[in-house]
């Protein structure tokens, strides 16, 4: 069974409080992310494909009091996939890379992604050294990752394997200056 | 005088220091290792080792967020990995302080760096860097100031081109 990618976003984030940073990766991650909900704590990124992992783990070592989750796409995550590793070394407490997996490439026109072929994305962070990596396949895994996203004490990984279905779009803020000042603003950062 | 313990990568060192550089990204890279090694062991800054340069940038870009300061040292091929990331520092404005080291130009032993070596310059200001080049030691530690007041200051690209010429050639047979 797959999941419904804006209902696992909106449990992901429900009741997120104050200290939770999200960096929704480009495309559909960024809709589902505005759908459940726009909030300053959201840096969506509109480009910059292949670096969501990364502007969550430069955010992650900057604030290590809050909470940093970055929810981004199968594809998305492919094409930065040596920042596993980067983030295998670095190993911040508080960072969840979170993949939403569908297997296909969603805002180009359905192409198969690598994922669909068998390319295993929860070995890949396992083998970067990754500690916690989770297979989330049902409703049960799902609520079970939102418990540990809450209460985060060590650098996750989890996949989410969700449906291909492809739900209208929910488009937020697309001026990245604006998206950067609000962010930092929300969090306390003086100009 | 130069001498062995305060050599430019040093002066750089202490630059980033006041600067208040808390997260450095890095490709291992030989006219930086100095300077790597200064920013390794000590206990303020996080020195985060890349598989590519273009991660550097987003790594940067969230280190900002979270309202820190990242500087990014690369060699020259590895401004050519950064493209399409630094629309990321364009459209958002995102500080970026770069420390390029040049391969390519002066007694290049290797072919294969030239490509890119030469396309340096006009691709940083494709890019809307500000770009301060650097051929002798006692400029380093004046350009890297300036670099960092405009980088952070201004939330502007700025690249400190660190030439062949100041690093010294590589040497390939010993």
């Amino acid at each position: 069974m797959r999941l419904e990618r804006r209902a696992a976003m909106a449990t992901l984030l429900a009741d997120r409080g104050n200290d939770l940073l999200v960096v929704p990766g480009l495309g559909s991650t960024a809709w589902d992310a505005a759908a459940a909900g726009d909030n300053d704590r959201n840096f969506y990124l509109w480009g910059a494909m292949g670096g969501a992992a990364m502007v969550g783990l430069g955010l992650a070592l900057a604030q290590p009091k809050r909470r940093v989750a970055t929810i981004t796409g199968d594809g998305e995550m492919l094409m930065g996939l040596g920042s596993l590793a980067t983030i295998g070394i670095q190993q911040p407490r508080n960072l969840a890379v979170i993949v939403f997996d569908n297997g296909v490439y969603g805002e180009t026109g359905m192409q198969p992604s690598h994922t669909q072929s068998g390319v295993d994305l929860i070995g890949v962070a396992g083998a970067c050294g990754i500690g916690i990596c989770l297979d989330v396949r049902n409703e049960n895994a799902l609520l079970d990752l939102a418990r540990r996203l809450k209460n985060l004490r060590e650098t996750l990984f989890a996949r989410v394997l969700i449906a291909t279905d492809e739900p209208p779009r929910v488009l937020p803020l697309r001026d990245g200056t604006a998206l950067k000042s609000r962010f930092r603003a929300a969090i306390g950062i003086k100009p | 005088m130069n001498t062995p313990a305060e050599s430019w990568p040093d002066r750089l060192f202490e630059i980033l220091k006041r600067g208040d550089i808390r997260q450095v990204g890095y490709v291992p890279d030989a006219g930086h290792s100095r300077l790597i090694d200064r920013c390794r062991t000590d206990a303020e800054i996080r020195d985060v080792v890349l598989t590519t340069e273009e991660e550097g940038i987003a790594l940067a870009a969230g280190a900002w967020l979270g309202g820190e300061r990242a500087a990014l040292l690369m060699q020259s091929s590895g401004l050519g990995n950064c493209i399409n990331m630094l629309s990321l520092a364009r459209t958002c404005r995102f500080p970026m302080l770069m420390f390029i080291t040049m391969r390519g130009e002066w007694e290049e032993f290797n072919p294969w760096q030239v490509p890119m070596g030469s396309i340096v310059d006009p691709v940083l200001k494709l890019c809307e860097a500000e770009v301060y080049r650097v051929d002798a030691p006692d400029d380093v530690a004046g350009a890297a100031e300036r670099a960092v007041q405009l980088a952070f200051g201004d939330e502007r690209i700025v690249a400190v081109i660190l030439s062949q010429r100041l690093i010294g050639k590589k040497v390939w047979t010993k």
